[in-house]
């Protein structure tokens, strides 16, 4: 049977998550179809097809589509899985969304966040706050997951030539409305997708303190990330949380200042290569998974840091 | 309006579970249990919709041991009205937890069904979602804000980006993320009060659901530790060891 990847995509560009979803697809099969659903999609479509090993794409391209809602995208997702042994999404707020919506649907037990593939239907995830690797058997026809994307290296967004077929059926439950959205602009890379992230927790104290580690991350060519605690005082938006319920992240560098390390925020960075610590709290729990870890008033170190790079 | 509130028994946030050593399946002799965070923080966005005079009536259900009593009581000590229990020894997939609460739906016919967005211990993060189709409702996941406004509410949701906006008509499924509110403390004559409140006890069979696994743990096992690492004296040797050693940074 043939695997459905759900791309994720703002109608023009297909968004680096959906390559770590289709290394996913192929550790299970080579039949490997895209979904792109959306309004006025043709150009997200058009990269779709470019994606290495991609067989079909397909584009359901319609205003009830446009924003991703659930309500309108699930019963249309579900309808297609009719013809497939897997459906996978990457684990956005987008996929987590939909999926389970899509499983319920199909009366399946999705799967969350699957960081490697067993089998064809035998999958591991983390739960307990990555605490516990958990392999997973699904004795359900059709399989409906979400990707851990820092689990699977993405595959070559370039060098395929799948081909383009679109979708006729419209689903539109009419009983949601996208109104809006709040983005903060950011010439920085994104968290998900950087390979060093500088990251800020309680011990930042405000949201003015962030500036020192824009600094720095601006050196190195960093995201900025951000503990539950620093987002929950208000100092940075939700974007920026990396967690167990915020962003998992896995970058080359990760660089924690003023975090404590709580079970939660480990869970959501402790995949990063290399980890290093600033704190002044030598005890604090960060340095547990730290390769180099600085115990020292962040004040202090940040500008030395600044100046050092 | 009435407002159906679900709560989850799980591991305290605080607490580090580990699995059994014969990696069948986490290990939670001895730990200390409580209501799922976000569920916590659905019941209290209820009892805020009742103090404002939009919500008459608050009903929590919970499901799982005879002992997830205590978390439907900790609910009525925060402001809920009536509780649901709906006890079960096994531990159920999120399909069949889906299909309780909309066995509980049919029966209640709630306005707004109010859910953490995922519990700590599962990490799965379906329950609303499916929640959703199974009804057929509308739903807002990993909701900030919440205004209600007649027959519709208006939802800010965390999302990638940064904050999105919706309008769903009711009844509708919301789930809440941390940044909804900041749930009270029971104060000790409403956890008195709580104490003779009514909650009602049923099964999955008496409602009806089919709640035979899906799907099986064949092995729950700690990840990969993580090497102990060094501690560094000052900034200039950590810039030295992440050029030189680590090979991060240029």
């Amino acid at each position: 049977m043939s695997i459905l990847v759900i791309a994720e995509h703002d109608n023009n560009e297909i968004k680096g998550a959906t390559l770590n979803a289709v290394a996913a697809a192929q550790a299970i099969g080579s039949d490997v179809d895209i979904l792109v659903a959306g309004a006025n999609c043709s150009a997200a479509a058009d990269a779709a097809a470019k994606i290495a090993g991609i067989n079909k794409v397909l584009v359901a391209d319609n205003a009830a589509y446009e924003f991703m809602l659930a309500e309108n995208v699930a019963p249309l997702v579900a309808e297609l899985a009719a013809n497939y042994g897997h459906v996978l999404v990457a684990a956005t707020t987008n996929g987590k969304n939909v999926i389970p919506r899509v499983g319920a649907l199909l009366d399946v037990q999705p799967i969350s966040d699957i960081s490697a593939v067993i089998s064809e239907d035998t999958f591991q995830r983390p739960f307990y706050a990555g605490n516990i690797v958990a392999t997973v058997q699904s004795s359900d026809s059709i399989k409906v997951m979400t990707v851990r994307t820092t689990a699977f290296d993405p595959v070559a967004e370039e060098g395929g030539s799948a081909t383009i077929e679109a979708v006729s059926a419209v689903h539109d439950a009419g009983v949601s409305e996208y109104k809006g959205e709040e983005v903060a602009k950011s010439d920085r890379p994104e968290l998900t997708a950087a390979d060093v992230i500088v990251s800020g927790g309680r011990g930042m104290q405000n949201g003015e303190n962030f500036e020192l580690l824009y600094k720095v991350a601006d050196k190195l060519g960093a995201a900025v990330g951000a503990s539950r605690a620093a987002v929950d005082a208000g100092f940075v938006p939700n974007e920026m949380q990396v967690g167990q319920t915020g962003k998992i992240v896995a970058p080359g560098l990760y660089i924690a200042v003023g975090i404590s390390g709580a079970i939660q925020h480990l869970a959501g960075m402790k995949d990063s290569k290399v980890i290093v610590a600033i704190n002044k709290d030598e005890d604090a729990p960060i340095f547990q998974v730290a390769d180099y870890g600085l115990v020292a008033d962040l004040f202090k170190a940040l500008p030395e840091l600044d100046a050092a790079l | 309006m009435k407002i159906l509130v679900a709560v989850k028994r799980v591991a305290d946030y605080n607490v580090k579970v580990r699995a059994k050593s014969d990696n069948t399946g986490p290990d939670l002799a001895n730990v200390k249990m409580a209501i799922n965070p976000f569920c916590e923080i659905a019941v209290e966005e209820a009892v805020r919709l009742k103090e404002k005079g939009i919500a008459t009536e608050i009903v929590v259900v919970s499901i799982g041991p005879q002992a997830a009593q205590e978390q439907v009581r900790t609910a009525l000590a925060l402001g809920a009205d009536r509780g649901i229990l709906i006890t079960t020894d096994t531990d159920l997939e999120s399909l069949a937890v889906a299909k309780c609460l909309k066995a509980v739906c049919d029966n209640e016919n709630p306005d707004i069904v109010l859910l953490g967005k995922q519990a700590i211990d599962g990490d799965n993060n379906h329950t609303g979602q499916m929640l959703g189709a199974l009804t057929g409702w509308a739903q807002a996941t990993f909701a900030s804000e919440l205004n209600i406004d007649g027959d519709s509410a208006t939802v800010v949701r965390e999302v990638d980006a940064g904050l999105q906006t919706i309008q769903i008509k009711l009844p509708a499924i919301v789930t809440a993320d941390l940044r909804l509110n900041e749930p009270r403390y029971a104060s000790l004559p409403n956890i008195m009060k709580a104490k003779k409140k009514t909650i009602d006890s049923t099964t999955p069979a008496d409602l009806g659901v089919d709640v035979a696994p899906r799907t099986t743990l064949l092995k729950a096992e700690p990840p990969a530790e993580r090497q102990a690492g060094i501690k560094v004296e000052d900034v200039a040797e950590l810039v030295d060891k992440l050029k030189n050693e680590a090979k991060v940074i240029s």
